[in-house]
Parts: structure tokens; sequence; C-alpha cells
């Protein structure tokens, strides 16, 4: 166990070293910075003199190294755009997109366990044919499509919720959270929909393959046998082995879900960090693109190795698989 | 002997065509795709106006209702006009060139490499087989769309860039597969018999165990070309992905956006049935041809 966890942990880091080495080889190595901070009719020397006053006479693996150690030490240079430290930036921006994702998380659950549930227990009927295929298009389809539609029907034609913004929040903890107030909830609901999509999708596939899979076992037909009522069984037997599975693939996609928030975001106009990446790309801000992307990757990798683990302590028979 | 698997594949291909074509679904899905790959390469023939000359561009006639006749030519716009006046139903045809051709060649570019990639690992094991898969699974556990904002950042812009992009993200799923099929291939008493003869390495990779390993890699190649669809798409709507001097469907819906919540829907929602419609086709085609050659789901 302890030997796979450091093993896991070593992948963990490369991956992000990994990442490190891109970002600082494309948006750091590439382009003089020099040219960018002087004058048009600065002098040799005083060129000379920046060029060694940022590090930029050095040998590249000692740039990178200190790059490294500034980053580890959370600063990965400040804005030009907003003149504040990028990591700064990031991390004031980053709650909204965590709001977002576990409400996108919480709907694909809401949704997808019940109708996959349906379609697994009842595979037969119309219904669950229909979603099958809804599941499918929910796969296929562009998440901006989608939000397009929603804003359309929703916002548009019927004029029931509103199409961009946080609404009103409510400040704890030092940060800004929307779910806490009814006017936020209002605006939270069509871009939680649309970044659920693909997630809902996943759980009535995982829930209905579950359900078709546990359904024939002995101890389902033995709790049936001794007369026990559909809903418990559905609930105490059924649903609690699915529900290993789910969790793993539903932690391991929140990495996924925060990435692609860039999309819902820049539709829905929610001031998370996804939309501040996208202007910050058009706007050539490169240490807040560089930060951003440092600190999703982090992230990620984090929460990869945290469900990883999380996954061998709840199935006993992954963890003596791996003891074994 | 070389010809020998050549000519005994050729039945169960003939077959499994049959078999396609049975399928109501998959012809509805080539029906459509056929429709759209016509109206993409003759749309220069087909578009009653060159949406990109802008001598043919009339501003007076910005944003009208399907249906609508141009104030000086006499062009019935039929799905409307866009922002700066264009014909939309031209500026779809146009577009919708843009988006089959990045996704078809960044699924055909990307096949190329991740299979000649998979085979080598295949073929190699040890160590070059380790690191090209261990490259797989990193392209595969990064969400794809960080990997194309981290690209585009770097590079800016442009039809090249994103085909680049995509290539990075899909060469992965070519190899896997590719690499999984000729292991088992290796298997195989043909194999054996083609080493027996001597014949050059190269020689049996790709005239032996490559077109047996074909089946699955197209059921792959058709998703993601749906998928590359998807990615360009969603890319240019976030005006990362195609440069606005040649808009693809995505980039399209994107200049829509902004008119929409005044209720012209029409120029968004066009280019966005016609995203739909290219999506849903190829992927009808793509189950249907797992559905035929991949021997895990037939019952």
């Amino acid at each position: 166990m302890l030997g796979w966890l450091l093993q896991r942990v070593a992948q963990a880091l490369l991956v992000i070293f990994a990442m490190s080495l891109v970002v600082f080889l494309g948006l750091h190595a590439v382009g003089n910075p020099a040219d960018l901070l002087l004058a048009p009719d600065a002098t040799q020397i005083e060129r000379a003199e920046l060029v060694a006053r940022l590090g930029l006479d050095r040998p590249l693996w000692e740039q990178y190294l200190n790059f490294a150690r500034s980053a580890l030490q959370g600063d990965l240079g400040r804005s030009f755009v907003y003149n504040v430290p990028a990591v700064t930036l990031i991390l004031q921006r980053l709650p909204a997109t965590l709001e977002l994702a576990f409400a996108a998380t919480i709907f694909a659950i809401i949704l997808g366990v019940p109708l996959g549930l349906y379609a697994g227990l009842y595979p037969e009927r119309t219904f669950s044919k229909l979603i099958q295929t809804g599941s499918i298009l929910g796969f296929s389809l562009p998440t901006f499509w989608v939000g397009l539609l929603l804003i359309m029907t929703f916002s548009v034609s019927l004029g029931w919720l509103p199409a961009s913004g946080r609404g009103t929040t409510v400040r704890v903890f030092g940060v800004e959270w929307s779910f806490l107030t009814l006017n936020g909830w209002r605006h939270l609901l069509l871009p939680a929909i649309n970044l659920s999509l693909f997630k809902v999708s996943l759980v009535i596939r995982l829930t209905r393959a579950g359900v078709r899979e546990v359904l024939p076992l002995d101890y389902v037909r033995f709790a049936r046998a001794k007369g026990l009522r559909r809903g418990r069984i559905v609930v105490m037997h059924i649903l609690r082995n699915i529900m290993i599975p789910l969790v793993t693939v539903l932690g391991l996609e929140l990495g996924s879900t925060i990435a692609f928030a860039v999309v819902t975001e820049s539709i829905f106009a929610w001031p998370g960090s996804g939309k501040l990446i996208l202007d910050s790309i058009n706007a050539l801000d490169r240490p807040v693109v560089t930060a951003y992307l440092l600190v999703v990757v982090t992230l990620f990798v984090i929460i990869n190795l945290v469900v990883d683990i999380l996954y061998r302590f709840l199935d006993p028979r992954v963890r003596e698989e791996a003891s074994a | 002997m070389t010809t020998v698997p050549a000519a005994s594949a050729r039945r169960p291909a003939n077959s499994a065509l049959r078999r396609f074509l049975r399928a109501p679904s998959a012809l509805i899905g080539l029906g459509l795709l056929g429709l759209l790959v016509i109206g993409a390469v003759f749309a220069p023939q087909i578009a009653p106006q060159n949406p990109f000359d802008l001598a043919a561009i009339d501003v007076l006639d910005a944003r009208l209702q399907p249906g609508s006749t141009s104030m000086g030519t006499d062009i019935t716009y039929l799905l409307g006009t866009d922002g700066q006046g264009r014909d939309l139903f031209s500026a779809i045809l146009y577009g919708l060139r843009t988006s089959l051709t990045v996704g078809v060649g960044s699924a055909l570019l990307a096949g190329l490499i991740g299979i000649l990639l998979g085979l080598i690992a295949a073929w190699s094991g040890g160590f070059i087989d380790a690191l090209i898969m261990r490259l797989v699974d990193l392209i595969m556990s990064l969400p794809s769309i960080l990997v194309a904002l981290l690209m585009l950042a770097l590079l800016g812009r442009g039809i090249g860039n994103v085909v680049l992009t995509l290539v990075l993200l899909e060469w992965a799923y070519y190899a896997r597969t590719a690499r999984a099929q000729a292991l088992v291939e290796r298997k195989r008493d043909y194999f054996e018999a083609a080493r027996g003869l001597g014949l050059p390495t190269s020689r049996i990779l790709l005239r032996h165990v490559l077109p047996n390993c074909l089946p699955p890699l197209l059921v792959i190649a058709a998703l993601q070309v749906a998928r590359a669809i998807t990615l360009e798409a969603t890319l240019s709507f976030l005006g990362l992905g195609a440069p606005v001097t040649q808009p693809s469907l995505g980039l399209l819906i994107a200049n829509g956006f902004q008119f929409m919540l005044s209720g012209e829907y029409w120029i968004s929602f066009f280019p966005g049935l016609t995203l739909l419609a290219a999506i849903v086709a190829i992927n009808l085609v793509g189950d249907r041809l797992r559905e035929v050659l991949d021997p895990r789901a037939l019952k």
C-alpha cells in the first residue's frame, strides 16, 4: 500500500513538473520580455543591464530553477493588465468557478442517478430508450451550443432566468458566494445545468450499466427471495454498490469540470477563473495565463490523487488487490 | 503469400458494408453527411454570394430576417443575414467547409502519427513502448480544453494552429488502439509465417499487421472527426480558433451570440443547426461502424 502510494504521488509530481516545464518553455522563455519593457530608444548598456537584472543572460536550466523557485513561493509575476500578482488574481476568481463546478456535479447526481436507475431497472420501456438516446446527445453536443439554446429558451423567449452574471452574492470567509441567495441561485441555475450536461450523461450511463450488472447477482435475488420491499432492495442493495464507481468517476471528473468551466463561464458571463483566462489570452497577459495553467493543473492532479486514494479505502476489493 | 490476408479480408469487408447499410440510422447519417459534404465542397458554386468578398456585401442588408430580399441586389437571403450584411446561407456553406476540413484533416494526420507510434510501441516493447504509452496516458488524462488553451495561448489563433492542437490531443487514441490490436495480431500464425520468410520489419508491420488492425481504427477515426469538429467549434466560439477572415461554424455562432439576446436568433441558430447536423451525422455513422466492425459489440 505504501509503495503504491509513493509511486502514485511521484507520478502526480511528475505531471506537474512536466506541465511547468512546458509552460515555462512555451510562455516564459519564448520571446524576450526585455523587448516589451524597454523603451525603443534604449541604449545597448541599458538593455544589457535589464537582461542581467531579469536573469535572462543565465543558462535556460538556471532560469527554469528560478522560475520554479518563485512559483513554489506563490509568485508567478504580476498581471500586465491588472497590475496585481497573477496568483492572487486567479485565487480571487477561483471560488466562482468551484461553485459552478460543484453545483454542476450535484445536478448531475440529482438528475442522472434516478434516470439511470429507471433505465437500468426497466430497459425495455420507451422512456428508458429515450433516456439512452438523450445521454448519447449529452455526450456529443457541444457545451456552448446547448448553453446558447438554454439562453434562447429560458432567458430570451420565456424570460424566466437571467442569462449572465452571478447575481446577489453573500460574503463568507472573505469570499463571495452566489448559492446563499435566491437571486444568486437564479443566476447559477442555467450555467450549472449547462456545465452538468456531459456529467448527467455519464452518470446515467454508469448507473444504468451498474444496475444491469448487479441485478442478476445472487445477493439481489436472495434479497428478493427474502421478500424485501422493492424500494429497499433498490436503495440498500443496488444503489449502495453502484455508489463506489460513481463517486470515483465524478471525483475524477471534477478536475475536467473546472477546466471546461471556461466555456460555460464565457457564455453566461460568469466571473470565474475561466473567463479570466480567456480575457488574459486575448490581452497577451502572460503571467496570468501561466498562473492559471499551473494552478488548474496542480488542482487537477491533486483531485485525481485524492480520489484515487479514497477509492482504495472505499472499495475493500481494490484495497486487497493493492496489498497483495 | 502477401496477397492472402488481403484477399481473405475482402469478403468480410463486403458483408460488413452490407450489414452497415442495413440500419436505418446509418442510412440517415450517411445521407445527411453526404449532403453536408457536397454543400461544403461545392460551396463556391452553390452559395449565392461570396461571403469574403467585401464588394459583394452590403452593410445596409445587415441583420435581415430569413427570407428577405436584398435592398441593392436581387439576392434572396434564405436564412437571413448577419451583423455585416453577409448572406448567412453562403457563410454557413463556407464555414462548414472550414469546419469539415479541420475535423477530417486533423483526424487523418493524428491517425497517421498515432498508428505509426502505436505500431512502433507494440513492436519494440521495453523502454520505447513505456515512453510512448506514458505519453498517451498523460494526454488522455488531461482535460482536452486545458491542453487546447495551453497550445493556443502559445501559438495564437489560426487554422493551422488549431489542427496542430487537435492532432496533439487525438493521436493518443489511435496509438493506444493500434498498439493493443498489433499485440493481438503478433500472436497470429500469419505473423509467424511472415517472420519465417524473413520479410523486413516495416513490410510486416505495414502490409500484414496494419490491414488487420484497421477495423477498430476506422471506428476511432469516425468518432475523432466528430470530436475534432466539436472542439474546433468550441475553440472558435471562444475566439481562440479560426481567424476572423476564415470563420468556421463556431465563429459564426459566436458572431451571432450578441444579437441573440435582442431576439435576432437566426444569426447563431442556423450555423448551430448545421454544426449539430454534422456532429449527429458523423456519430450515427461512427456508432453503426462500431456495431458492425467491433467484434465485442456483437452479442
